[in-house]
C-alpha cells in the first residue's frame, strides 16, 4: 500500500517521509492486532463475559476470583520454575554445543540439522513420542531394565513433583539446537586476528574465551533470550501433548491455564485477567531489560 | 559451507578432540531419538504398539501406515488422507513468510539507516509484541476478519501471520542491518540514490543469508501453527496441522498410533527440508545478524 | 445478547462479501474423525446427496470436542457460523441461550419427536420449551469393562456390589494381575468418580451432588465415602496410570495384563477392533451398583440461525440425523446406543444391545442421569471445577475430607 503510493513520489519532498511510510503498516498493524487486542482484554477482565464477550462492568471480581484459585498459584509458580530452567540450560548447551561445533569439526554439516531439526516439528505429535518414552512402563526406564540395569529408575513424568521437569526437557530438546545455531553465528563472526594476537601472548584457550569471546556474544544472549523467553510464556503443545497439566495439575502453565478458563470452562473474565496478569509480568520483565539493551547500542 | 576465514583460531588437542566428538555424538543421539521412536512406530502394525512393544523395532515392517496416512485415512468424513491439506498449507504458509520477510527487511532498514526521533520506541513496540499470548487474540482476531470479509479464507490466515510474524522479522533484520556499514549508504545518497533505489541496489543484494534466516523462521511457525488454523479456516483451507490433528486427536475412537506417526512425519518433512537445505545459510545469516547488532 | 446481536449486523455485511457456503449446502462443524466415526458420518452425508444436498464438512477434532467449541466461537464472532453443530449438553443450553440456534419445532412435531426421545435427553435438545437441536446418540459412561479369561482363571464372577468388586479386586491383586487398567487423566478420573458417587449414595444423591450441586451433599459424608472409594480404586492400579491414553488403558485389559476398566460404551471399538467377541473374550457390564442408572452424554447437532427460520436443508439435516435407519446404522460403528429409544436392535452386538435395554428401562424409571464427567450434569466451568478436585485428590495431593471441603468451595467459586 504505502510503497506503491510512495514510489510515484520518490524524488520529491516526501522523501523525508519515506522511511516512516514504510514502517507505518507494520506499526499500524501492530497497534490494531496486538495493543488494541490487548486493551480489549483488559475490558473484558473487568466484565462478567462467560461463553461470549459481554460488556457488563463487575470490577475486580475476576482478579478476586482469580487469586483465589490455587490452580492458578501454581501455573505461576510452574512458569517461573519452567521458565527459568528452560532459559538457562537452552543457553547452556546451544553454547556448549556451538563452542565444540565451532573447533573445526568434521561432520559438522551433517551433525547441524541433526541439532536443528526439532525445532522443526509441531508438538501435537511429538509429545506422543516424548510421553512414551519418558513412561517408565513402555520408555526408557523399561528399555534400561530390559538390558539388566534393574536400578534404574525415572519415572518423573508420573511424579507431582518432578513432572515439571520432564516438560523443561523436552522443552530444550525442541529449542537447544536452535540456540546453538544463534551461538555458532556469534562465534562465526568474532575477528581471530584478536584471538591470535591474544595468543600470541600466550593466553590459555579458557582465558580466551571468559575475556575475549563471551562478552563479545552479548548480541547473541539477547537474541537468544528475547526467542527462548517469548517460546516458554507461549508453551502450550508441549503440555497439553505431554502430561495434559497432570498428574493432577502439576504441569499447568498459564497458558493452558488462560486457555482452559476462557474457552473450556466459560470463564472468558477469568481468563482475560489472568492473561493481563500474565503480559504484565512479561512486560515487568521484558522493557527494562529491552530498554537497557536499546539504549546501549550507541 | 562456512569460509576459511570464519574458522576459529582456537587449537585444541588430540585427546580434547575425541572428547568432543564423543559429546557432539552423544547429543546428536539425544535429539534423534524421538524421531527413531516415531520413525520405528509408523512401520509397524498397530497391534504390536498397543501390545507394549512401543520403543522396540518392528517384528513386522509395513508401509501401510504411510499410505494410509497420505491417503486414506479419515480426516472428516470423507477417508482423503493428508493429502489435500497440503496445498492449502503451502498457499498460506508462502504468501505470510514473503510478506513478513519482505516488511521485516523495510523495517529493519529504516530502523537501522533512516533512523528518526521514538524509532527505539516503536522497534520495542514491535518486539515486544511477540510476547502476545495467542489465546487471548482469538475472539477480537475472529471479529476482525469477520469484519473484512476475510474470515474462513487463506487471505485470513495469511493477514494473522503476517501481523504476528513482524515483530520477528524486523528483530532479525534491524539486527542484521546494524552491522551493514552505514557509510554506503550514505555514499549512494549523496550519488543521488532514492530510498527504494539504495534498498533495492545495495541492501537486499546482500541480504541472502538473514532472508534464510527470516524464512526458515517464519517457515516454520506458520507451517506448524494450529490455533489459528483451527478458528480462522474453512474445510478448504484447512492446512496440514489442522488435518494432521484431527487425524491424531479423535477422542472415543480407535487410536492408530502408527498413523498418527507417519502422518506426523509427513506434515513436517517441508519444515525438515527447509532445514536441511538452507541450515547452512541459516547460521551465516545469524552470525551477520545478531552478531553485530 | 448484545454481543451477538451487533455480530448479526456485521455477520449481514459479511454474508454480502464472502462466498461461503452455497445456498443449499449445510456446513457441518463436527469432531468426529476417526476412521468408524467418519465412516458412519459418511452415511448422513450420502443421505444428503440423494436428496441433492451438498455437505461441507468442517472437522475440528480434540479434546472431547472442546477444540471444536472453540472454534465455533471464533467463527461465530466472525460472522461465519456453521450451518449444524456437534455439541454437548450444557453448550446447547448456552448457545440457545444466546438466541442463536434455530427453532426446529416445526420438523420435531411433524415427526415426533418427543414421543420417543428420552426426558432426560429432551432437557438438553429443548431451550424454553422448543427443539433446537436433534440427538444422535446415547453414550453411557457407567460401564466396566473386563477381560473374561483373566476373570475366569481366577475364579470371579461377575461383580454386583461394591463389596463384590472390593474382593474381585483383591483377589486380581493377590494373582499379581493389575486389577484396574486406567489413564490417569482429569476425564477419566472423572469418569469413575461419576459411577463411584452413583453407587455409593444412589441416584438421589447424585442427582442432588452433580445436578442439583447441593452444597450438603458436595459436603456430605456420604461424599467422603465415595472419595475413600476412589482412594481404593487409586490403590489397585498400576503405578504407571498417570496421562496415559484411555485406549491404551483398554489394550491392557484386552492383552490380560489387567482385569477391569471402568470406561464409556466407546471402550468397546477396541476390543472389536482387536478381534475380540463380547462374552466371550470380554465383559461389558455396568459399574456394580449402578445395575439400574444410565449415566450419560448424548452427541446433538443444533442447527445455527440463519435469519430466523430453518432452512430447508438444515430441516432435511435434522430429519436424516433422526431417522432410525441412521441412528442404528451409526450406533452400531460408534459404540454407543440411539437417542431414540424405539430403533430396532437387530444389528446391535450383545453389549449394544444389553445398552439399548438399559436406556430404555432407566428412562422408564427415572434413572437416567447427565454424567457430570462428560457435561451433562453441570455447566462446563462447574464440571472443570469438579474435575480439579478430583483429580488432586486421585494423585494424592488431597485426602477424603480436604477433598470434601475443596469440592464444596470449588463448585461454589465456579457458579
Amino acid at each position: 500500500m504505502a510503497t506503491t503510493h510512495a514510489d510515484a513520489d520518490m524524488r520529491t519532498r516526501l522523501q523525508d517521509w519515506l522511511p516512516k511510510i514504510v514502517l507505518a503498516p507494520s506499526v499500524a498493524a501492530t497497534l490494531i492486532f496486538v495493543y488494541g487486542f490487548i486493551l480489549f482484554t483488559i475490558y473484558l477482565s473487568f466484565t462478567d463475559s462467560r461463553m461470549l464477550p459481554s460488556y457488563d462492568w463487575v470490577g475486580l471480581k475476576n482478579y478476586e476470583n482469580l487469586f483465589k484459585l490455587s490452580h492458578w498459584e501454581i501455573a505461576i509458580t510452574n512458569l517461573a520454575v519452567f521458565a527459568g530452567l528452560y532459559i538457562v540450560i537452552c543457553s547452556v548447551i546451544g553454547l556448549t554445543l556451538a563452542i565444540l561445533l565451532d573447533q573445526k569439526i568434521r561432520g559438522e554439516g551433517f551433525l547441524r540439522p541433526i541439532y536443528l531439526y526439532p525445532m522443526a516439528l509441531s508438538f501435537i505429535v511429538t509429545g506422543t513420542a516424548w510421553k512414551w518414552m519418558l513412561d517408565p512402563g513402555i520408555g526408557l526406564e523399561h528399555t534400561m531394565h530390559a538390558f539388566g540395569w534393574e536400578s534404574f529408575a525415572f519415572d518423573w513424568i508420573k511424579n507431582r513433583d518432578f513432572a515439571i521437569y520432564t516438560v523443561v526437557l523436552a522443552a530444550v530438546w525442541q529449542s537447544s539446537g536452535f540456540t546453538m545455531a544463534m551461538f555458532l553465528a556469534g562465534l562465526r563472526g568474532i575477528d581471530n586476528e584478536i584471538l591470535k594476537a591474544a595468543q600470541m601472548d600466550g593466553a590459555s584457550n579458557w582465558s580466551l574465551y571468559r575475556r575475549i569471546i563471551l562478552p563479545q556474544l552479548r548480541p547473541a544472549f539477547l537474541s537468544a533470550f528475547v526467542i527462548l523467553s517469548h517460546l516458554a510464556i507461549k508453551s502450550y503443545d508441549l503440555v497439553i501433548a505431554l502430561t495434559g497439566g497432570g498428574p493432577g495439575r502439576a504441569t499447568e502453565l498459564p497458558a493452558t491455564f488462560m486457555y482452559s478458563y476462557t474457552f473450556s470452562r466459560n470463564q472468558m473474565g477469568i481468563g482475560a485477567a489472568s492473561a493481563v496478569i500474565m503480559l504484565m509480568t512479561v512486560a515487568a520483565i521484558m522493557v527494562p531489560y529491552l530498554y537497557a539493551e536499546l539504549k546501549e547500542k550507541k | 559451507m562456512a569460509g576459511a576465514s570464519t574458522d576459529t583460531a582456537i587449537r585444541t588437542s588430540a585427546p580434547v578432540r575425541v572428547l568432543i566428538y564423543l559429546l557432539l555424538i552423544l547429543f546428536a543421539l539425544f535429539y534423534l531419538l524421538p524421531l527413531f521412536v516415531m520413525s520405528i512406530n509408523s512401520v509397524k502394525p498397530l497391534g504390536e504398539i498397543t501390545g507394549g512393544n512401543m520403543i522396540a523395532l518392528p517384528t513386522v515392517w509395513t508401509l501401510d501406515p504411510w499410505r494410509s496416512a497420505w491417503s486414506t485415512a479419515q480426516i472428516g468424513v470423507e477417508p482423503t488422507g493428508l493429502k489435500p491439506y497440503f496445498m492449502n498449507s503451502i498457499l498460506m504458509a508462502l504468501p505470510a513468510v514473503l510478506l513478513s520477510t519482505f516488511f521485516g527487511a523495510l523495517n529493519g532498514y529504516v530502523l537501522t539507516k533512516w533512523s528518526f526521533r521514538g524509532d527505539k520506541i516503536l522497534f520495542g513496540l514491535l518486539l515486544f509484541s511477540c510476547f502476545i499470548p495467542f489465546q487471548i487474540v482469538l475472539i477480537p482476531m475472529a471479529r476482525l476478519l469477520g469484519l473484512m470479509g476475510l474470515a474462513g479464507s487463506t487471505p485470513g490466515l495469511v493477514l494473522v501471520h503476517f501481523v504476528y510474524g513482524i515483530g520477528f522479522t524486523t528483530l532479525y533484520f534491524r539486527n542484521y542491518y546494524a552491522a551493514f556499514p552505514t557509510e554506503l549508504v550514505r555514499a549512494a545518497q549523496i550519488d543521488g540514490a532514492g530510498f527504494f533505489r539504495i534498498f533495492w541496489r545495495i541492501l537486499l543484494p546482500s541480504s541472502g543469508p538473514i532472508i534464510a534466516v527470516s524464512f526458515i523462521w517464519q517457515f516454520t511457525n506458520i507451517w506448524n501453527d494450529f490455533l489459528f488454523g483451527a478458528s480462522f479456516a474453512d474445510l478448504d483451507s484447512m492446512p496440514m496441522t489442522v488435518a494432521l490433528n484431527n487425524l491424531v486427536s479423535s477422542s472415543t475412537g480407535v487410536k492408530e498410533y502408527n498413523v498418527h506417526f507417519a502422518g506426523a512425519i509427513m506434515a513436517a518433512a517441508p519444515t525438515l527440508l527447509v532445514y536441511i537445505v538452507a541450515g547452512r545459510y541459516f547460521v551465516r545469516g545469524l552470525m551477520a545478524g545478531s552478531v553485530k547488532g | 445478547m448484545s454481543f451477538l446481536k451487533t455480530l448479526k449486523i456485521s455477520a449481514a455485511l459479511v454474508a454480502l462479501s464472502a462466498g461461503g457456503a452455497l445456498a443449499n449446502d449445510v456446513e457441518v462443524l463436527h469432531w468426529w474423525t476417526s476412521g468408524g466415526e467418519a465412516a458412519a458420518l459418511n452415511v448422513l452425508k450420502g443421505d444428503l446427496e440423494t436428496q441433492s444436498i451438498g455437505w461441507q464438512d468442517m472437522p475440528v477434532a480434540g479434546g472431547g470436542g472442546e477444540q471444536a467449541m472453540t472454534v465455533l466461537r471464533a467463527r461465530v464472532t466472525a460472522g461465519n457460523a456453521p450451518t449444524a453443530v456437534q455439541m454437548l449438553g450444557f453448550d446447547i443450553q448456552d448457545w440457545a441461550a444466546e438466541g442463536a440456534l434455530a427453532n426446529l419445532n416445526d420438523v420435531a412435531a411433524a415427526e415426533g419427536w418427543d414421543a420417543v426421545v428420552p426426558a432426560a435427553l429432551q432437557r438438553f435438545s429443548k431451550y424454553d420449551g422448543a427443539w433446537v437441536a436433534a440427538p444422535v446418540n446415547v453414550h453411557s459412561t457407567n460401564w466396566v469393562w473386563a477381560n473374561k479369561a483373566v476373570l475366569d482363571a481366577n475364579g470371579i464372577a461377575v461383580p454386583e456390589t461394591w463389596d463384590d468388586f472390593v474382593a474381585a479386586v483383591e483377589k486380581l491383586a493377590a494373582a499379581g494381575v493389575t486389577p484396574i487398567a486406567h489413564g490417569g487423566q482429569a476425564w477419566q478420573d472423572a469418569t469413575i468418580f461419576d459411577a463411584v458417587v452413583m453407587s455409593t449414595g444412589g441416584p438421589d444423591f447424585y442427582k442432588a451432588a452433580f445436578i442439583d450441586l447441593d452444597p450438603a451433599a458436595l459436603g456430605s459424608e456420604t461424599m467422603k465415602e465415595a472419595f475413600d472409594r476412589m482412594s481404593f480404586i487409586r490403590a489397585n492400579v498400576d503405578s504407571n496410570f498417570s496421562g496415559r491414553d484411555w485406549n491404551l488403558a483398554t489394550a491392557m485389559v484386552i492383552n490380560g495384563e489387567a482385569g477391569f476398566q471402568m470406561m464409556g460404551d466407546w471402550a468397546k471399538g477396541e476390543f472389536l477392533n482387536a478381534g475380540k467377541v463380547p462374552g466371550q473374550d470380554f465383559l461389558c457390564f455396568r459399574f456394580p451398583g449402578t445395575q439400574d442408572q444410565v449415566t450419560f452424554n448424548s452427541d446433538q447437532f443444533a442447527m445455527f440461525d440463519q435469519g430466523g427460520v430453518v432452512s430447508a436443508e438444515q430441516a432435511a439435516l435434522a430429519t436424516a440425523i433422526m431417522s432410525p435407519s441412521f441412528q442404528s446404522a451409526f450406533n452400531v460403528v460408534k459404540g454407543s446406543v440411539p437417542a431414540r429409544t424405539d430403533v430396532p436392535n437387530d444389528a446391535f452386538d450383545d453389549c449394544g444391545k444389553k445398552g439399548m435395554a438399559d436406556l430404555a428401562a432407566a428412562s422408564a424409571s427415572g434413572n437416567l442421569f447427565g454424567s457430570m464427567a462428560h457435561g451433562h450434569a453441570n455447566p462446563a466451568s462447574v464440571k472443570n471445577a469438579i474435575y480439579d478436585v478430583v483429580t488432586a485428590h486421585f494423585n494424592g495431593e488431597y485426602d477424603s475430607e480436604t477433598a470434601v471441603q475443596e469440592l464444596v468451595t470449588a463448585v461454589e467459586i465456579a457458579q
